[in-house]
């Protein structure tokens, strides 16, 4: 019981003419180490949920709970839920001001007050865990590649030791192998340090293979929720939501209509291969 | 509490204001200034307000969306109105040590007042009501006599309206950025001043940055576009006068007439 969100909505530029839902009625509940992913089209209120989580955003209506406290309760420390609650922004390179690599990490943790050794050891627990290495530690971040660039961003959230991490679309903007490098990063953090991870994104194909569990918005509000295969079952409900499931998905029901009988639950491209094989030998 | 400043922001409804020629308004706004500047009495201001109510009822923008621009200008309007009332020599009402307030100058302060929120109310009309695109295109017509004697007309109008288009973008961007520092702890509310103007900086840095990365980037597209400056450049929509704004040209005439007819006769 990490995070529950109850009947959360938000509306932009409330009482004005550009009033907007950004949120309608929206429950959810994050349980600790889970992996979920978070898929929507764009505007379909994704972003606008992650950053209620650590109170960035205020609902307009509705309470979230972290660990069974409001967050909106009078004297509810924000500084330490965004602490705990760490929220990694969509190109968040952008964010980098520092003069060197390490003291841009170690932001994070000096804001919250720790002596300097503890720091410092954060900050370099967190650069090896992104995998950069002591040669970056004096560089400065504005001349690294953008992929390097991103992995510091994304340490100096790592280095507040959440307990949650949030990543909203980490992977734009990278080339194929920068993608993987950075979605193999979240798993292992997930896996190795046992973080719960929710991880935004707008393709089906980025976090099929990772998730266990999809939640999909669409028009601010929650469309689905599930694990990966209960979700693409609904792939023709997704396609008019303007996402698609992932294209392994469509190989199999065209499959399926032939009369081949391949599992329709199939999610990855290695499933598919496996089953198609025990076919074949059959 | 950053989307609070709608200086420069358009706001779209369909009205007659909106659909006026841009010339027409940047011509009534240069008008309204100059009455406001020249107006020194009651009855001048009154002609002044009458002008702006009708201004903000054609113009269909609610009220509120106007005055929300007024906070803008408070600290400069606090500082102006306590000199007006403390400096200026004539009957005093108190004293306190080096200190007098004087009547004139209560009355000066007051007209200060009204003559600083006028004249940003009415500057906030016009660019709520026109689109920067629009009021470039007004600029660079009105003002290419300039051309003659060497002013670059176009490339000034043109960098305007992009300083203009940006002003949201960089709110937008400033916005983010900051979230994304109070996501690693950043305090921008609490401490002292030195202490705040410190925080700023996490902010700063990233927003100059980006401020650069997207001028070359635009300059880039426009040159992608064959860009090279206004000689020879055509509009896609031409501007032209409609009947309305011929009338509206007359009423300005009239106002004109009667602020300095107030003003010789009083």
């Amino acid at each position: 019981m990490a995070i529950e969100i109850k009947n959360l909505n938000h509306i932009y530029g409330q009482d004005t003419i550009f009033e907007q839902y950004a949120l309608k009625n929206v429950n959810l509940t994050i349980r600790d180490g889970e992996f979920i992913g978070l898929i929507g089209h764009t505007g379909s209120g994704k972003s606008t949920l992650t950053q209620h989580l650590n109170g960035l955003l205020k609902a307009s209506s509705g309470d979230i709970l972290y660990n069974g406290e409001s967050i909106y309760r009078e004297g509810f420390s924000m500084k330490e839920l965004r602490s705990k609650v760490g929220l990694v922004f969509q190109y968040p390179e952008h964010q980098l001001f520092e003069v060197d690599v390490i003291s841009d990490v170690c932001f994070g943790p000096k804001n919250l007050g720790l002596p300097r050794e503890e720091i410092d050891a954060r900050a370099k627990e967190a650069l090896a865990l992104v995998g950069l290495d002591e040669s970056f530690y004096k560089q400065s971040p504005f001349e690294l590649s953008g992929g390097q660039k991103r992995r510091v961003a994304i340490a100096g959230v790592l280095a507040m030791k959440p307990e949650v991490l949030i990543l909203d679309e980490p992977t734009a903007g990278l080339d194929p192998r920068g993608r993987d490098d950075i979605l193999g990063l979240v798993a292992k953090l997930h896996s190795e340090q046992g973080m719960t991870v929710v991880l935004v994104s707008h393709s089906m194909e980025d976090v099929a293979r990772y998730v266990s569990r999809l939640v999909v918005m669409n028009h601010g509000e929650k469309a689905f929720d599930g694990t990966p295969r209960e979700v693409f079952r609904h792939y023709k409900e997704l396609e008019a939501m303007g996402l698609a499931a992932p294209q392994i998905t469509y190989v199999v029901h065209a499959l399926r209509e032939r009369g081949i009988a391949v599992d329709q639950d199939i999610t990855t491209v290695e499933e598919a291969r496996d089953a198609l094989l025990k076919l074949w030998k059959m | 509490m950053l989307r609070d400043i709608t200086l420069g922001q358009y706001y779209p409804v369909d009205s007659l204001l909106h659909r006026m020629d841009p010339r027409t308004k940047l011509f009534g706004t240069l008008v309204y200034i100059v009455s406001l500047f020249i107006a020194d009495n009651l009855l001048a201001y009154a002609a002044a307000t009458v002008f702006l109510v009708t201004a903000i009822y054609l113009s269909r923008v609610p009220v509120k969306f106007m005055v929300r621009g007024l906070k803008a200008v408070v600290f400069l309007l606090l500082i102006s109105v306590s000199f007006n009332l403390f400096l200026t020599p004539g009957t005093p009402i108190f004293k306190i040590g080096f200190l007098q307030m004087t009547w004139e100058g209560v009355e000066f302060a007051a007209f200060m007042a009204i003559r600083l929120i006028y004249l940003v109310m009415g500057s906030t009309i016009l660019t709520l009501t026109t689109t920067p695109n629009q009021l470039t295109d007004g600029l660079e017509k009105s003002l290419g006599f300039l051309n003659r004697v060497g002013v670059p007309v176009h490339e000034v109008s043109m960098m305007m309206s992009i300083a203009l288009r940006f002003i949201p973008i960089l709110i937008e961007e400033t916005d983010k950025i900051m979230k994304a520092q109070m996501a690693r702890g950043a305090d921008f509310e609490s401490g002292n001043l030195i202490q705040k103007a410190k925080a700023m900086v996490p902010l700063l840095v990233p927003l100059f940055i980006s401020a650069f990365r997207r001028a070359t980037d635009l300059a880039m597209a426009m040159e992608a576009r064959c860009y090279r400056g206004g000689e020879g450049r055509t509009k896609m929509k031409p501007l032209h006068y409609e009947k309305r704004d011929k009338f509206t040209y007359i009423f300005y005439l009239g106002y004109l007439i009667l602020i300095f007819a107030v003003k010789i006769a009083l």
